[in-house]
């Protein structure tokens, strides 16, 4: 139904899993404002062998899909190489959560940029060149 | 689980009294109000006693300047767009306020695009508008000023009888949407100045889809529903009479306890609201602390947005809003707390408590006990609490 989330985003918004901050992180990923109601701070943990992500935690102001989907995008990236997170795409994460509310469709969006920035800024403490990817603007939704 | 309805300015539980006088004119009593025989004067007779308690309960003096209709929305519509039409040829200046309810703005709006001007007054951080920018903003052109009575979201009431007075004084027709004053404050007609006031059913424990606008005796408005002769040719379609005679009852209840029920309410409101900010550090009240609905209080919980809130009270049996229920959906904070200058990031963290008749001080109990640990585990999850801490 319109504007109603699904169950499997209920419970990620009930059970968040990975909250809070690592205190060593390798990255960490800034994005959204309070004016647009959301605010997510992305974590992560790499091993620098590998480029493995082994650990990622969130810290998240927004609205309950905000919460879901930084809870599932932690739950996404754990266990995989840097290049291998770069390709979850926001529908991804969505998908996972059995889907979104069309005008909630911005907090995946949000959940994605997050994780990008987080590991571009492991990348700039490696000396090594950003990735660019292009968001969707959802927005309009 | 328990249960607590706190979401009364978004609609209420209709009274079994009001069903118990509806329920014949869905089964026996099916006439047309307009037909001359038995069947159409039974109805005719029940819809003229609604007309009755409504005039009764705003005081007007005479059952002739209540016109029934599908609701707020419409009252809203018919007021704003029927006094722009009648008046066209004298001017095209509408003066309302940044905080209405959508019901007005977007028919302002809409009338914008027909090359209508409209001023939409800002206010303080109260929610209020100031008399003397209403002053200013009056034109040669100027033709209906519409500012709500009491405000949906935080509650807080405007200076309606001073607005009415300088209306009056300059001859300009003044509406005012009571939607969410009806009920909650006792006022009246004769001494209030509005020409026209917006009336609805769901909001007094009557039934969805039922309203009313008082039309001031010699107020000129033109139709905006045409077709056949009812309501004394301001609003066609055959009358709901189930709806009318549900808002009548209502009316005639809300008349009778007006003089307890609004003060019960309150208390109980201030109980709720000291029990919050004794629990809960970092909290803000949107709208003014006096001039406010007696059962309205909406709380800015500081580093939080306010679906998350509202979502885990949900999950405890609370009902609240964040925003209106109208608006919610949006990613845009509230306008009218956008408009009462709060700041963006606390306007996201603000909810909504709406009292009603069936809530006690054990509901209010029960808020206090599952709301404290909701809102400190949301902080802990939230980027922008440590900064506050
Ligand atoms: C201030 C105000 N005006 C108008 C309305 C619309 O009334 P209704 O729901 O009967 O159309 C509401 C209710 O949402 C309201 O709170």
């Amino acid at each position: 139904m319109e504007g109603q989330y699904s169950d499997k985003v209920m419970e990620h918004f009930r059970n968040p899993r990975n909250v809070g901050e690592i205190a060593d992180a390798d990255g960490i990923g800034n994005v959204g404002n309070p004016v647009c109601g959301d605010i997510m701070r992305l974590y992560i943990k790499v091993d620098p062998k590998d480029e493995i992500i082994t650990d990622a935690k969130f810290k998240t102001f927004g609205c309950g899909a905000a919460i879901a989907t930084s809870s599932m995008v932690t739950e996404l990236v754990k266990g995989k190489t840097i290049e291998e997170a770069l390709k979850i795409s926001n529908h991804a994460v969505a998908e996972a959560l059995g889907g979104l509310p069309k005008i909630k469709m911005h907090c995946s969006v949000l959940a994605e940029q997050a994780l990008v920035g987080a590991i571009n800024d492991y990348l700039k403490k490696h000396g090594k060149p950003p990735i660019a990817k292009n968001f969707k603007d959802e927005h309009e939704a | 689980m328990r249960k607590v309805y706190l979401d009364n300015n978004a609609t209420t539980r209709m009274r079994e009294e009001v069903l118990d006088a509806m329920m014949p004119f869905y089964k026996d009593v099916y006439g047309n109000a307009s037909s001359i025989h038995q069947f159409g004067r039974r109805s005719r007779a029940a819809v003229d006693k609604a007309r009755q308690d409504v005039a009764r309960l705003i005081g007007a003096s005479s059952p002739e300047e209540i016109i029934f209709t599908s609701g707020g929305t419409e009252s809203d519509n018919f007021a704003v767009k029927g006094v722009a039409h009648a008046l066209r040829s004298k001017g095209d200046h509408i003066i309302t306020t940044s905080v209405e309810h959508s019901a007005v703005l977007n028919t302002c709006k809409a009338l914008a695009k027909d090359g209508y001007k409209v001023t939409y007054l800002p206010v303080d951080g109260y929610g209020i508008v100031n008399i003397d920018d209403l002053k200013k903003a009056v034109t040669a052109k100027t033709i209906l000023i519409s500012i709500m009575y009491a405000n949906n979201e935080t509650g807080t009431v405007e200076p309606v009888a001073e607005i009415g007075a300088l209306a009056k004084e300059k001859g300009i027709c003044f509406h005012t949407d009571a939607v969410q004053a009806i009920g909650k404050i006792a006022f009246d007609v004769k001494s209030l100045p509005a020409d026209l006031l917006s009336i609805s059913a769901h909001k007094i424990y009557g039934p969805k889809g039922a309203g009313a606008i008082y039309v001031r005796k010699g107020t000129k408005i033109d139709a905006i529903m045409h077709g056949g002769h009812h309501e004394m040719n301001k609003r066609a379609g055959t009358e709901n009479v189930g709806g009318i005679v549900g808002l009548g009852k209502a009316a005639e209840l809300a008349a009778k306890e007006i003089s307890g029920e609004p003060r019960k309410l309150m208390e109980l409101r201030d109980y709720l609201y000291k029990g919050i900010t004794s629990k809960i550090p970092h909290t803000r009240l949107n709208g003014h602390p006096e001039k406010r609905l007696p059962n309205t209080m909406n709380v800015g919980f500081k580093y939080l947005e306010g679906e998350s809130i509202m979502l885990n009270l949900d999950m405890e049996g609370v009902a609240v809003s964040t925003g209106s229920a109208c608006t919610s959906g949006t990613l845009e904070p509230s306008h009218v707390l956008t408009a009462m200058a709060i700041d963006a990031a606390d306007a996201q963290g603000s909810i909504r408590f709406s009292l009603g008749r069936d809530n006690t001080k054990e509901d209010m109990d029960y808020v206090l006990s599952v709301l404290p640990p909701i809102i400190q585990r949301l902080r802990e999850m939230s980027p922008l609490y440590e900064k506050g801490k």
